[in-house]
């Protein structure tokens, strides 16, 4: 999927970040729980959290992850924005829960992070 | 920068910049009351294409050298531009993003296209391929000039020093129980050995590992230090603080063991995966501690050659 396509499918808002839409994006990832982010996650997925705090945006650089998308319509804080921003990362919001925002995901062709 | 980094970076950069930021201000024109056979030595000359024809202010034309040859072959030079000018013109609006540009060249094969105001409706330019391309190129040096510079000097580090043996060492501090800046550390770690033209896959595995070390003095301790030391063969990351120390070392190597407390765990760590993932990481740990002391890690992943070094080192 292009994150276009991933923001019409989730209703997403950009929150902050590059606004390249047609960047492909191939794996995702649900996950509140950083570590398994970092032992799991493939570089240039994009991570779906619930988790709403700066070091989102920490294993995210560090994970070489550029698209993070708040789940249940979490707004993120100015300091995480700016963060982002120094980090060259997109930030979305989707009013979706997380199960939902997964799924439209997976059905639309985006894989999980195991393949 | 490699390859697939400057394309994607073109990819943004053509929705960022403006056509009228790589436009030709200074435009070639003609009026449709010129004769054709006046085009002769502006099309000659200027080594151009095609010319737009201009009413005043407003474009009301392009005269086109396909338009001028099919003028000489008929023998009627002496027509008017304004009778052998094609009056369906693509223009483009000044303030659109280059990728709407690239998409007309794209789809209509033409050599330019005239670039008027959407304010008033006014030629205010002209815009090639190869404008574009120059656009992007000095937009792409501007933004990579100083990161370029960096990464060139540190790429080539090690093979610039001769001695016997050579360890680049890098020094954090890393703050206890302050969260808003925990990362920073493994942050600027990640950005240095980038820098240093370090494989991503290796600098992911030590960025990760720091990451966590990093994590573990910040929850647990009041704070500790981390090096770096950077050899062509190695880099070895050693996380030491002056914390509570831990008990039970084996047990807390356990996948799942955690002592964290609730705040951390709402801060999305604190599952028991840290040193997990520190020792998937790294291809040798070792970790000691004593209670009331403090906790020392250390870790090491090779390189295996893959860092260009001065044949100083010898074995």
């Amino acid at each position: 999927m292009t994150l276009g396509e991933i923001i019409k499918t989730l209703d997403c808002r950009v929150v902050a970040g590059n606004t390249n839409l047609d960047a492909k994006v191939r794996t995702g990832c649900g996950c509140d729980l950083m570590s398994d982010v970092l032992a799991f996650i493939k570089p240039g997925a994009i991570l779906l959290t619930g988790l709403n705090n700066p070091q989102v945006v920490r294993t995210a650089e560090i994970a070489e992850i550029r698209i993070v998308c708040f789940v249940r319509g979490k707004q993120p804080s100015q300091e995480l924005i700016t963060l982002a921003r120094e980090s060259g990362i997109t930030l979305l919001t989707t009013s979706l829960p997380m199960f939902e925002a997964c799924g439209k995901l997976y059905m639309n062709g985006l894989s999980g992070y195991d393949e | 920068m490699d390859a697939e980094k400057a394309i994607t970076k073109v990819q943004e950069l053509v929705y960022e910049i403006k056509v009228n930021q790589v436009m030709v201000t200074d435009v070639i024109t003609v009026s449709p009351h010129n004769l054709m056979s006046e085009l002769r030595v502006l099309l000659h000359d200027k080594r151009i294409s095609g010319v737009p024809v201009v009413e005043g202010t407003t474009l009301v034309g392009l005269v086109s050298i396909e338009d001028f040859v099919k003028c000489l072959s008929e023998g009627k030079m002496n027509n008017l531009v304004r009778d052998r000018m094609s009056r369906d013109v693509i223009t483009l609006y000044d303030d659109e993003p280059l990728v709407r540009a690239v998409q007309e060249f794209d789809r209509r094969g033409y050599g330019r296209f005239p670039v008027i105001s959407r304010e008033n409706g006014a030629l205010v330019g002209v815009i090639t391929k190869g404008d574009i391309i120059r656009g992007l190129l000095k937009r792409i040096e501007i933004d990579y000039h100083e990161e370029e510079i960096h990464r060139y000097r540190a790429s080539y580090f090690f093979e610039d020093i001769i001695a016997d043996k050579t360890t680049l060492i890098f020094q954090y501090k890393v703050t206890g129980k302050d969260f808003s800046r925990a990362g920073r550390t493994s942050s600027g770690l990640k950005k240095t050995l980038r820098r240093m033209g370090i494989p991503p896959k290796i600098i992911r595995r030590i960025a990760i590992a720091t990451y966590e070390a990093e994590m573990n003095i910040v929850v647990f301790t009041d704070g500790g230090e981390i090096t770096a030391q950077v050899t062509p063969r190695e880099i070895r990351v050693e996380a030491v603080d002056s914390g509570p120390g831990i008990p039970d070392i084996k047990k807390a190597m356990e996948p799942g063991f955690s002592t964290a407390p609730d705040w951390v765990r709402d801060l999305g760590f604190g599952a028991g995966m840290g040193l997990t993932n520190i020792r998937k990481c790294a291809d040798t740990m070792h970790l000691e501690s004593t209670v009331g002391k403090g906790t020392r890690l250390e870790i090491a992943v090779q390189l295996n050659g893959a860092v260009k070094h001065d044949s100083g080192d010898h074995h």
